[in-house]
């Protein structure tokens, strides 16, 4: 995956999940900081994972980053209403992942 | 390309713009100006070289000019610039020009308005605070094409990502195909016109503050000197200058010193703005 290795160059360590439920699992067992999220995803999409993740005791507290393909006003709207931090349309780069992660106060 | 080109080529971009073009930018020259000699109908670099030695018309040399400058600009590029124009600038501008209740902004290389825009944004998130205010962002650039970009004001899904919250976005652009059209009402805000910055900046007018960021990395000593003092002679005495953070006026320019605390910000050298720079730091 592009974004981890980019990420892991940033420093950070990083977990993976592969379906909205097991991200949720994770996050419940050990709550992260950042939380970098596909919109479609299986089982549970990226709205459902952040609304049930912020409804989490401590699940205000991971910075979330959506990161995907669906690039109009309405779903960016519907993510920051949701409760997510910043959004990155795919395609993107390591500057963009740089840039928004500064933006959310990661970097 | 031989020595000679390059070397021809490089005085008329250093007098035209001031930038200063090294040997080693021999391939930049070559990959940026070969296009330019295919939309004028030349057979490739060497005609175009040929044409401008023998003084091509106006067009040609504007156009080789301007492929020739770098018009790299984002959304709040190095943020703490635009920080310090919300947090502390806009607080002394409120405070210092209450009885003429105007300002002026000059962003003086805007490239593709980025950075004008990114300040009429912050201004109108601060509209609250100046009703009944006149301020004028004045944005300049010597590249006329990049100025109707900057007058455009749409941008690639790539540029709208670099330094731009995503809150601002969502509040100040429209998707419009595959770009992103800023809001009429930040447009409107911002004011485009050529301007030289090796010309005399006294047609500009008074400037409260100034952005001139990441510009005079390109000018050779006697070049960032002189466009400095012009600028400072603009500038009333508590007016401030912003300055690329690769950028310095130490040893450069006696009419601006460096505030203390406030990186990329610079005051005039005579008197002015210690006040706020003390409360700064």
């Amino acid at each position: 995956m592009v974004a981890r290795k980019i990420l892991e160059n940033l420093d950070f360590r990083i977990e993976e999940a592969e379906d909205g439920q097991k991200a949720l699992e994770a996050c419940q067992r050990r709550m992260p900081d950042a939380v970098l999220l596909d919109w479609n995803m299986p089982v549970k999409n990226g709205i459902e994972f952040l609304k049930d993740l912020r409804a989490t005791p401590d699940g205000e507290r991971p910075i979330v980053v959506f990161c995907t393909t669906e690039d109009d006003l309405a779903h960016i709207q519907e993510a920051i209403s949701a409760g997510a931090n910043e959004y990155i349309m795919k395609p993107f780069d390591s500057e963009i992942i740089q840039s928004k992660f500064s933006l959310a106060g990661l970097l | 390309m031989n020595v000679s080109d390059f070397e021809m080529i490089s005085r008329l971009v250093k007098e035209r713009s001031g930038l200063l073009l090294t040997e080693d930018k021999a391939y930049l020259m070559a990959s940026r100006l070969n296009p330019v000699a295919r939309r004028h109908d030349f057979k490739g670099f060497d005609e175009l070289a040929k044409a401008v030695r023998l003084h091509g018309d106006e067009g040609l040399l504007r156009d080789v000019t301007d492929a020739m400058t770098t018009n790299e600009s984002f959304f709040f590029r190095d943020a703490a610039p635009f920080d310090h124009f919300r947090d502390l600038i806009l607080p002394h501008m409120l405070e210092h020009r209450s009885s003429q209740r105007s300002f002026r902004v000059w962003c003086a290389a805007c490239s593709s308005g980025q950075e004008p825009y990114s300040l009429a944004m912050i201004l109108k998130e601060n509209e609250a605070h100046f009703a009944g205010w006149n301020i004028e962002i004045l944005a300049t650039d010597l590249s006329r094409a990049i100025l109707f970009k900057a007058v455009e004001g749409a941008y690639s899904q790539f540029e709208v990502q670099r330094g731009l919250p995503i809150r601002l976005l969502i509040k100040y652009f429209k998707k419009d195909d595959d770009r992103w059209r800023i809001d009429e009402s930040i447009r409107r805000m911002v004011t485009y016109r050529p301007f030289n910055l090796l010309d005399d900046p006294s047609s500009i007018g008074q400037c409260d503050v100034v952005f001139c960021r990441n510009v005079l990395i390109y000018f050779d000593l006697p070049t960032k000197s002189a466009v400095l003092d012009r600028i400072a002679g603009i500038m009333p005495p508590d007016g401030f200058l912003c300055l690329g953070g690769a950028e310095t006026v130490l040893g450069v320019s006696n009419r601006v010193r460096v505030m203390p605390g406030l990186r990329g910000v610079y005051g005039l050298a005579e008197e002015g703005s210690g006040d706020l720079a003390l409360a700064a730091g």
